[in-house]
């Protein structure tokens, strides 16, 4: 399958399976971890791609409140998660996509390089879980809005993890 | 997540349940490094079969406790880790920088 950058291919769409709204709470994690599963369960990834999705959004979600919101708790973060279908009569779920909005700080371009690995110290890796999981991870902001995209797809591919925005 | 300690032949094994992610890393990371660097207790066992999640932070305070456990001269030994567990420590690239074993009887032995 082919992508141009990180948009979705020609015909490609994506429609929403559902939206949280939650706020900068870790308590709350687990609870997008249970929904971003079972919606990844649903549109038929293995075990091992679903665990990479639901990693990513944790990871993602820690970094919006750790970072974004420096640790403050009751701050606003959206998630939606849509699933990509394929154009034609099938329409069939080629992927998953999940946008995460927050108002917190702008992102430093520099710290979303991530850390060597064979340096063995805490901290760091999250970024490198994203990204080693995902096919496409979108860095973006707009309005005061900090955007985080990020997508999945299905089937096996040359799919390069893209990262954009930083 | 739920960590209860225990003892075995002066060595301290913590059986963690649950999801070690942001909310509950700290107090992993507190029981961990008080077993260590204040009660100076030589081996500390991790038992994590009973962990469904770890996360990135999950893994910071892994690694800080067994630099502590470098710096004091003790050690610090996994062991149980379940699938999503092991893929975490894999991504990490620390599989072989811990001692992990399969069961705590092959741990114990260690």
């Amino acid at each position: 399958m082919k992508k141009s950058g990180g948009r979705l291919p020609k015909g490609f769409d994506s429609d929403t399976l559902v939206k949280l709204e939650m706020e900068s709470n870790p308590e709350c994690l687990c609870l997008v971890r249970a929904t971003i599963e079972r919606a990844s369960e649903v549109l038929h990834f293995q075990e091992s791609e679903t665990r990479a999705i639901v990693r990513s959004v944790d990871e993602a979600l820690a970094n919006v409140m750790r970072h974004a919101y420096k640790g403050a708790p009751g701050r606003p973060i959206e998630i939606i998660c849509r699933r990509v279908r394929s154009p034609g009569n099938g329409r069939e779920p080629v992927g998953i996509e999940i946008l995460l909005h927050d108002r917190g700080a702008k992102a430093d371009p520099k710290k979303l390089k991530g850390r060597p690995l064979d340096e063995i110290r805490p901290g760091g890796l999250g970024l490198h879980f994203i990204r080693e999981s995902m096919d496409v991870v979108e860095f973006s902001r707009k309005n005061g809005k900090n955007q985080l995209r990020l997508l999945k797809y299905l089937y096996p591919a040359a799919h390069k993890v893209r990262s954009v925005g930083e | 997540m739920k960590i209860a300690a225990r003892e075995s032949k002066g060595s301290t094994i913590f059986d963690v349940s649950g999801d070690i992610d942001l909310a509950h890393s700290p107090e992993m990371r507190k029981a961990l490094l008080g077993e260590i660097k204040e009660k100076k207790v030589p081996k500390v066992f991790l038992n994590l079969r009973d962990v469904r999640y770890i996360d990135s932070s999950g893994i910071a305070s892994l690694v800080e406790g067994l630099k502590a456990s470098r710096d004091v001269g003790s050690r610090l030994i996994l062991f149980g880790l379940s699938t999503s567990v092991r893929e975490v420590m894999q991504l990490s690239r620390l599989q072989k920088i811990f001692e992990i074993y399969d069961s705590e009887e092959q741990a114990l032995a260690s």
